[in-house]
């Protein structure tokens, strides 16, 4: 498929991304009346109100509460960064940081040469098997993540699960992928199941808008399938490499249904503090505790935004998606 | 894996003629495919055996993987709709509600202001446009508690506008529809719009809209997946079990059965079967859209 985006870009005599703006626009803003000036904020208005009502507020809300105490005797006291000193030196939070980045560390290049080597695999040849395996291998996008960590905890019970009866055959013991040793395997095979269709129909939607006469113009040059792969596939999809990997970092970090739905069927090897969500959730709704759950949010989300930031940054020549 | 679409032709123009060579030259990265599109179906699978055996099916150590002696999927299936006065249905209900709603006002609220930033140049605009960037990458979790707690206090908390609200929000659907509209929408059709006399607004309505139906069915989709999905910012807000979407009844479900191993033994079985029932709409959707979403979710990530 393509989209009328490959089509004509480069068509376009003036590209009008914010950051070649430069003086041209400038003069531009100027020069437009200012009732047409007007209209554009008509039409961004309804959703920068609801930006200003459910991002804005609530962040400034948590960044405010984040700097105060409530006690029981002596009420709200103000206490600066306590409650960020307290989260950064407080082992439950310290141990669901470290966790969720370990497993981004493994998740991430895991899932985007799997979905790399799927995309490349399907766009080598279109037939009706292709189109089927595609279809399917998305499908796992389609499902709450709470319906993919549920299906994924029976398949590893002891009670539903397979697992006994195949490692049976070969007279093994079954691994317990809720155990403590093996929960960050069962994570990722679960995390990986759900979104590596996702990203691979986003890369093979990129594979498919390249036009097929470099491929050509690389052969006749004496380039081998690999070379083509390595030097001319992969370089002209990296935007949406980026873009993938800029999501998977965002989604893992925030790690939250899937643990939180395992904790049950993993009790004991699941704690209400796995990760920093999770502790977060638990602050603010089983301790009552909002103060500190607000730091903790504010400060996870504080991580994110500077992780990916400096993602962006550094892959910014690259061809970062957000130009 | 590489390794095997070493071996294999390149390209599409090869495709055209693989059965005048060798009889299968792609037979080996089939193979695998085939293998990988078990691994992506086996819990599918393992969900629709499940869901027709009974209690004594599911722990009678039968073959996990095929049916047993006895289906029993209609039982399920009338336990499913009448267990605690037919709640699982109004899960769903809740589920259809918040997912349309969010996913439609989220879609509208983007198509205005992608196009609004794609077509119109007013003050504040690379200002306001920066910040949008920004926000694509604050994960939404991080603001469910702050977002709980200023609800609360306008006392809106457990009811359906706590989770519709801030499903409205969705920076990305912005930047989608933002960059969709500066290809996709020439100016010389909007200021020849212009020059017959149409408004700003029927412009947008009559001749941009139309061309950024493909970019919209995306987000739309993308949208209602995001909140059909969602169970962080409904299990933080609610606390009535009729307000539930299907995803925090089902996770509450599982709590319970998990708790109680003994004597929750019937509840598997619903569980499993509500499981599956709860996957059915969107799979529906999908299939049904394809046509749609299989080049829109490439915007963005093309040059």
């Amino acid at each position: 498929m393509t989209t009328p985006i490959d089509e004509d870009a480069g068509a376009h005599a003036h590209d009008d991304a914010p950051r070649q703006t430069s003086v041209r626009a400038r003069t531009r803003t100027h020069r437009e009346p200012l009732r047409r000036q007007l209209t554009g904020w008509l039409f961004v208005a309804p959703f920068a109100l609801v930006f200003l009502a459910f991002l804005v507020a609530p962040l400034l809300y948590a960044l405010y509460l984040s700097l105060y105490r409530d006690a029981l005797i002596g009420g709200r006291r103000f206490v600066l960064f306590d409650n960020y000193v307290k989260a950064f030196t407080d082992p439950s939070f310290i141990e669901g940081a470290s966790f969720v980045i370990r497993f981004s560390l493994v998740l991430i290049p895991l899932q985007m040469v799997i979905s790399l080597a799927i995309a490349l695999m399907l766009d080598t040849l279109t037939n009706r098997f292709m189109r089927t395996s595609r279809l399917l291998i998305f499908l796992p996008y389609a499902i709450p993540a709470v319906i993919g960590a549920l299906m994924w905890g029976f398949l590893y019970s002891r009670n539903f699960g397979p697992l006994t009866d195949v490692f049976g055959l070969i007279g093994q013991p079954a691994p317990d992928f809720l155990s403590r040793d093996l929960i960050f395997a069962g994570l990722l095979n679960i995390v990986v199941w759900q979104w590596a269709g996702y990203y691979m129909i986003i890369l093979y939607a990129a594979l498919q808008g390249i036009d097929p006469t470099l491929y050509e113009a690389a052969r006749i040059d004496g380039a081998s399938t690999m070379q083509i792969i390595l030097r001319v596939k992969i370089p002209l999809i990296m935007p949406a490499l980026v873009l993938i990997l800029v999501f998977a970092l965002i989604g893992t970090l925030q790690f939250f249904n899937e643990p939180q739905i395992l904790r049950y069927l993993a009790a004991g090897t699941i704690g209400p503090d796995f990760t920093p969500n999770m502790y977060a959730y638990q602050q603010a709704f089983s301790l009552a505790n909002f103060n500190y759950g607000s730091a903790i949010s504010f400060a996870l989300g504080a991580v994110v935004f500077v992780c990916v930031y400096i993602f962006m940054f550094v892959t910014r020549k690259r061809g970062s998606f957000l130009s | 894996m590489t390794t095997t679409a070493q071996t294999s032709q390149p390209g599409r123009t090869a495709s055209t003629t693989p059965t005048q060579r060798k009889p299968h030259p792609y037979l080996p990265m089939q193979v695998l495919l085939a293998f990988l599109v078990v691994y992506f179906l086996i819990p599918f699978w393992w969900v629709i055996v499940n869901s027709s055996k009974n209690a004594s099916g599911l722990f009678g150590g039968s073959n996990a993987l095929w049916f047993a002696e006895d289906i029993d999927f209609v039982g399920n299936v009338v336990d499913l709709f009448s267990y605690d006065n037919g709640i699982y249905l109004r899960w769903l209900g809740n589920s259809a509600v918040y997912a349309f709603v969010g996913g439609v006002g989220a879609t509208a609220l983007a198509v205005l202001a992608g196009y609004g930033f794609a077509k119109y140049r007013f003050a504040g605009r690379r200002f306001s446009f920066a910040v949008l960037l920004g926000a694509v990458m604050v994960p939404p979790t991080a603001l469910v508690i702050p977002t709980f707690i200023l609800f609360s206090q306008l006392g809106i908390t457990n009811t359906m506008w706590a989770v519709i609200l801030p499903t409205l929000l969705n920076p990305f659907g912005v930047y989608l529809m933002h960059v969709y509209s500066r290809d996709a929408v020439p100016d010389e059709l909007i200021d020849a719009a212009r020059v017959d006399g149409a408004g700003e607004f029927r412009a947008f309505l009559q001749v941009a809209l139309p061309l950024l139906r493909p970019a919209m069915v995306t987000v739309l989709l993308l949208s209602v997946v995001a909140s059909w999905n969602n169970y962080f910012l409904p299990l933080a807000m609610l606390s009535d079990n009729t307000l539930y979407p299907v995803t925090v009844g089902i996770g509450q479900w599982q709590g319970i059965a998990s708790a109680n191993n003994a004597g929750g033994t019937s509840l598997w079985s619903i569980i499993i079967m509500g499981a599956l029932i709860s996957v059915i709409p969107l799979i529906i959707a999908f299939l049904s859209l394809q046509r749609y979403w299989r080049g829109g979710l490439s915007i963005g990530s093309l040059k």
